[in-house]
């Protein structure tokens, strides 16, 4: 088995906010995060996946491949987006960095031909980022 | 646009992510044992054994794993994480001279040694659980350590 990883980038505004709470408990969880004019990052998302390499081809994947599913799945639709307002699974989840992980993963699991989803790395920052597995 | 938030949505337990934390802090230091003559010391450490002592640029990547928690979509606070780093890093190791430091009075100030104790000392954070430490000591060289028994998450399955 070999893993293999691609890497795409994509440009969004959020906030964080829970609207089970009051204003004033927003701002203390949240801090700035929680301005509802929203801010924005530049995200490098790094996807992995683990597969045998094919004898013929060379390939776990073929990276032209996984490429365009990442921007069909996912950069068409969080690039230049305002995360919560404009993607649906961060109307019932916090669009932090850790549920933007987790979110790419429940769009990319499954629909990456003959190999299979390890890991989803999301940077918000370069010195800070989120790893998901699919462990619940 | 109003919403309400996924933890009345689902049942399933909240999904485990891992979130990791760089911080930068420049130190010197110099490899040297008391167990080896200054000749053996000079041939295990070659010029990492310089007695004035060298210095770098260190990068520590911290990574805590928990659970997402559904009212705040987070591992754990980044503030609570980054004002621990503040205390119990940063202000300790930062600018100083490893060599001098209680924490390597026993121990050879190598980065493999550095990792194992900022390991131990973010151990004790809180509010999340420790996973992994990585510190670059340069852009060549890196050390990771998940603790004494962590063979799965150093082989990052």
């Amino acid at each position: 088995m070999v893993l293999l990883t691609r890497k795409a980038e994509f440009s969004s505004a959020h906030y964080y906010w829970n609207d089970a709470w009051s204003s004033e408990e927003n701002q203390r969880v949240f801090g700035r995060c929680a301005n509802r004019n929203g801010h924005g990052h530049n995200y490098t998302l790094e996807v992995t996946v683990a597969g045998d390499v094919d004898p013929i081809t060379g390939f776990v994947v073929d990276l032209k491949q996984l490429k365009d599913i990442l921007e069909r799945e996912v950069i068409q639709v969080y690039d230049h987006r305002h995360l919560n307002l404009e993607v649906p699974e961060f109307a019932t989840r916090i669009p932090t960095t850790e549920n933007i992980a987790v979110s790419i993963w429940e769009r990319l699991d499954g629909k990456i031909p003959n190999a299979k989803l390890q890991r989803v790395r999301v940077y918000e920052m370069p010195d800070l980022f989120a790893d998901y597995y699919g462990e619940r | 646009m109003t919403h309400t938030l996924s933890s009345t949505a689902s049942s399933s337990p909240a999904p485990r992510a891992y979130l990791s934390r760089r911080y930068r802090l420049s130190a010197s230091h110099r490899l040297h044992t008391d167990a080896f003559s200054a000749e053996e010391n000079r041939v295990a450490y070659g010029k990492c054994n310089n007695p004035h002592g060298h210095g770098h640029n260190y990068t520590i990547e911290v990574t805590l794993g928990g659970p997402v928690n559904p009212l705040t979509g987070m591992v754990c606070d980044l503030v609570a994480l980054d004002a621990f780093a503040r205390e119990h890093l940063l202000d300790r190791f930062d600018h100083q001279n490893l060599n001098t430091l209680p924490e390597f009075r026993s121990s050879v100030s190598t980065t493999e040694n550095f990792t194992r104790e900022v390991y131990r000392i973010f151990s004790a954070f809180p509010h999340a659980q420790l996973s992994r430490v990585r510190i670059e000591e340069t852009s060549n060289n890196s050390f990771e350590y998940s603790g004494p028994d962590s063979n799965r998450k150093a082989e990052g399955i």
